[in-house]
């Protein structure tokens, strides 16, 4: 096998395959209830990350800025900073404003979390919204780092250690999934008569119904007062095995600080990772696992033996967001497709090693993994692997054009079809959602390319 | 329903016709802390290089400003589609710590060798005019090496609006024209200039001068080429859209070769038949322009007409609110609308100077609401309010418009459908027809209540 780094360092980044900080970070703001994501810097930033947002979740999405002028990089951003907070809070009445900061405010150096002080001695007396605060600097990771340490800043400012009433709880820090991912991973954990404390929560916030009347914030999202709780909780399960890593999560932070037991697992992708998923739930409610998710299972095993011989040897090239490949790539050896390629522009010098795990040893000779890639350098590889499918976001669509194979679209950004938000990767069910996907798309292929023209397969 | 209130130094942005003397501030820089659907002057100049698709255009910066303008336009190419890619120096912490400018002299070295681009647009994003990048100077060191423009886009974000990214995006044509031979252009020949040819709308309309007996010399930019801007300047005359994204070009091409301009919209009917006539107006010592020119717009205006009446049945009446980029659009809008029998409730503009917004005002009916630099809870209360059935505008207007239960027209760079010449008010026509009279809106809890 094969992994590349980039190791020239002086080349410049084509097409690139990962995005910006801060946009992971207003993600997760946007799945705390009642909030407002601030981004410190200039507008720009918070307008295309809105509109990158927007086009996949089609949802109202306000970002609010800071609003970088020239005086402002030279005096730096506190005054800026003041004024958007005041008015944030005179539109919205938040309960949490979560302040990113951009490469801007950054680098000229800005002291936030000193200036966020300095707003809340000087009101005192004022019921104010709760100020996170992360810094998101894209030098120096990518829209994965953004997420990760928006969650991990939102448990450090709010968590408090004092021993909660009533039923157990679980902190669940599912990763950037789908907001159907995220109602799914709810209903399982209440299956096990737990309760779920979700960070971050926009399966409401982003895929919601109609308006009756305007919502200055969309509703829905995990409450402040259940952020407060996750120092109280029986366990935290931090999914995603590249971030199981990393020494700094909301998960560490609960463990070190407040004496939460960590369970670090990868996404619920698959048959495996799905079972221990549900093996971490039964360990820490002491339930068995509920009937309806042993019959999700069997029939998932039943499709699976149906349709085993459509997998078998297929090649695919999966990438995108690092712990999203990885899951992918682990449910791919469990139906004998061979992940030829896996890609992601992020992933911290721990992808490799990761993908590796999690792929039988039998198909790592034929298989090439990229961390810190791009479009350009996966398609190059990909024209020499001639995979039979690609699995990922709909910015390989160009890519799988131009190769002429199909593209199965999962995680983010969905820009192409109308589902993004709708479309579930995690537990017994979403693999058989991608299951039944993938057994399609290549059963097409072979209708396609037949001239008797079958119906049956 | 809770008022959504509106902040008080947003006031004077904000307007009713017939309330009050009219007043309204613009120009001004976003209020911190309101969602501006403003984007940056990076956003300007990329806007108006987009499309030309032989030149490299590569962005420096952390890899966000990039990513995020990844093959978002609707600007379609003929030839060459290097303009589709995606280009960055992806800068990292040490480069913010030592600066950029090796990492873009490599990646400048590397790409120019890769693609062979007939010019390089390098476009600086804000950190760069923080960390105190030359530029200019490595842009002139790669142009000696490699032998093609390499042009400095002086973008940073933070540094002004949107226009002051056309401006800065204006300077780096400006560069490159008047460096290409005029030997064969003659002397009844124009420019199209502010026409970014989504969705094919440049071919559109070059094709009604050129049969008006017109050769068009340069677009700029749609469909653009490099070698057509170096000789632009040999052209008669400049005809520019009116987004106002290429007056600062017109001017500086007015001043230096002495060609003239005059201002056109190609939206709507009457406008875009008025943007011909004006141009046969301009060379009236041929008078057969003329003639041709009425014979198209006669021609044009037939084959669109009966569809056009049968959807105006259906949209009599019905009312619409416009948000675009620049006023201009804004004003050729009201008009086509009109034609469709719609009314306008309310308009606005992300950057509209005072002269547009006092056209805007003379143009609309009593209790038209007019906004300036709008954001997300002004634009939804006033939707509300005024009972919308359409909304025209961009992305990220679309959700706010749908969650209320209102149709929507994407009139952006990112509609993938010509909207401009007669062609493109017949897909207008349709476009509005197919969001405001589709069935689904009965099911939506607003209208419901309405009735
Ligand atoms: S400056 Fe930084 S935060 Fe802003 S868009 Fe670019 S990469 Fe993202
Ligand atoms: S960093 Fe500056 S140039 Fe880039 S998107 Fe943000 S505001 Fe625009």
């Amino acid at each position: 096998m094969k992994s590349a780094m980039r190791t020239d360092y002086y080349t410049a980044t084509q097409n690139a395959c990962n995005l910006c900080a801060p946009l992971g970070a207003a993600l997760v703001f946007k799945g705390i209830a009642n909030t407002v994501p601030l981004l410190h810097g200039s507008q720009g930033c918070s307008t295309y990350i809105r509109r990158y947002m927007i086009s996949h979740f089609k949802e109202p999405l306000d970002i609010a800025c800071s609003n970088f002028g020239e005086e402002t990089a030279i005096f730096g951003g506190g005054a800026n900073l003041k004024i958007a907070i005041d008015n944030i809070r005179k539109q919205y009445c938040p309960d949490l404003i979560g302040i990113a900061t951009t490469c801007l405010s950054e680098t000229i150096g800005d002291d936030v979390p000193m200036f966020i002080k300095a707003y809340q001695n000087g009101c005192r007396d004022e019921d104010l919204p709760a100020l996170v605060h992360v810094s998101t600097p894209s030098y120096q990771g990518t829209h994965m780092q953004g997420f990760h340490g928006a969650v991990r800043a939102l448990v450090a400012t709010l968590a408090e250690t004092a021993s909660v009433e009533g039923p157990l709880s679980v902190n669940l820090f599912p990763g950037m999934v789908s907001p159907s991912d995220l109602r799914q991973l709810k209903e399982m954990v209440a299956a096990f008569d737990l309760e779920a404390i979700l960070v971050p929560d926009y399966s409401e916030t982003l895929n919601g119904p109609l308006w009756t009347e305007y919502q200055p914030i969309p509703q829905g999202g995990t409450p402040v007062a259940a952020l407060r709780r996750t120092g109280g909780a029986a366990a935290s399960i931090e999914c995603g095995l590249v971030l199981s890593g990393e020494k700094e999560t909301a998960g560490t932070w609960l463990e070190d600080h407040c004496g939460v037991p960590l369970h670090r697992l990868g996404l619920p992708i698959g048959i495996g990772a799905s079972d221990l998923f549900f093996a971490s739930l039964a360990a820490i409610s002491g339930q068995p696992i509920p009937g309806k998710y042993t019959a999700q299972r069997g029939r998932l095993l039943d499709a699976l033996v149906d349709g085993h011989k459509h997998f078998n040897g297929v090649k695919a090239a999966l990438f995108g967001e690092e712990d999203l490949v990885a899951g992918l790539a682990a449910f791919c050896g469990e139906l004998g497709i061979i992940p030829v390629l896996c890609a992601t522009g992020g992933g911290n010098g721990r992808f490799v090693q990761t993908v590796q795990s999690v792929v039988p040893e039998r198909y790592h000779d034929q298989m090439q993994i990229l961390e810190d890639s791009d479009f350009v350098t996966i398609e190059k590889t990909l024209e020499a692997l001639a995979p039979d499918l690609l699995i990922g976001h709909s910015k390989g669509f160009t890519m799988s054009r131009r190769l002429q194979r199909p593209l199965i679209r999962v995680g983010f950004p969905v820009h192409d079809r109308v589902d993004g938000s709708r479309m579930l990767h995690l537990g017994y069910r979403g693999a058989q959602q991608l299951f039944d996907r993938i057994a399609n798309t290549l059963i097409e292929e072979k209708q396609k390319k037949n001239h008797v023209g079958y119906t049956y397969y | 329903m809770p008022s959504i209130p509106i902040l008080e130094e947003r006031q004077a942005q904000i307007h009713r016709k017939g309330s009050a003397p009219f007043e309204m501030t613009c120009g001004k820089h976003s209020l911190a802390g309101s969602v501006s659907q403003r984007a940056c002057v990076f956003c300007g100049s990329r806007v108006v290089l987009y499309p030309i698709a032989d030149a490299l255009h590569l962005i420096h910066g952390p890899i966000g400003c990039a990513a995020y303008t990844w093959d978002i336009r609707g600007a379609l190419s003929s030839g060459p589609e290097l303009h589709r890619m995606s280009f960055s120096t992806d800068l990292r912490e040490k480069d913010v710590i030592f600066g950029g400018e090796k990492k873009l002299a490599a990646a400048l070295d590397e790409l120019i060798d890769q693609y062979q681009p007939k010019a390089a647009f390098v476009y600086s994003t804000c950190i760069v005019g923080i960390i105190g990048d030359d530029v200019a100077a490595v842009c002139r060191k790669a142009e000696k090496e490699k032998g093609i423009p390499v042009l400095p886009v002086h973008s940073e974000g933070f540094k002004g609006t949107k226009k002051d990214g056309y401006k800065a995006a204006c300077d780096a044509l400006f560069k490159l024209v008047g460096t290409g031979s005029t030997a064969d252009i003659t002397p009844v020949s124009i420019n199209i200039l502010g026409e970014f040819n989504i969705g094919g709308e440049a071919w559109l309309i070059k094709k009604y001068y050129e049969e008006m007996g017109i050769p068009v010399v340069s677009i700029m930019t749609g469909d653009g080429r490099v070698d057509q801007i170096r000789r632009s300047h040999g052209a008669a005359l400049n005809v520019v859209q009116c987004s106002g994204a290429l007056t600062f070009l017109a001017d500086m091409m007015q001043e230096t070769y002495g060609i003239p301009y005059i201002r056109a919209s190609y939206f709507g009917i009457d406008d875009m038949a008025k943007a011909l006539y004006d141009v046969a107006d301009h060379f009236e010592t041929h008078p057969a322009i003329m003639a041709r020119t009425r014979e198209i717009v006669r021609r044009e205006v037939e084959t669109i007409m009966p569809e056009i009446n049968r959807i105006r049945r259906d949209l009599a009446g019905k009312r619409a609110a416009i948000y675009v980029g620049g006023a201009f659009k804004a004003f050729s809008l009201i008009k086509a609308l009109r034609y469709l029998g719609m009314t306008v409730v309310l308009v606005g503009s992300q950057t509209g100077n005072d002269s547009d917004y006092a056209t805007l005002r003379d143009m609309c009916d009593d209790g038209t609401i007019i906004l300036d630099d709008a954001n997300p809870l002004e634009l939804s209360k006033y939707i509300i309010e005024k009972q919308a059935d359409l909304f025209i505008g961009g992305v990220k207007e679309r959700p706010i418009a749908f969650k209320m239960g209102i149709g929507f027209c994407d009139h952006n760079h990112e509609r993938k459908i010509p909207l401009a010449g007669f062609a493109g008010m017949l897909q207008f026509a349709r476009e509005v027809h197919t969001s405001v009279t589709s069935p689904v809106w009965q099911f939506v809890p607003t209208r419901a209540a309405v009735g």
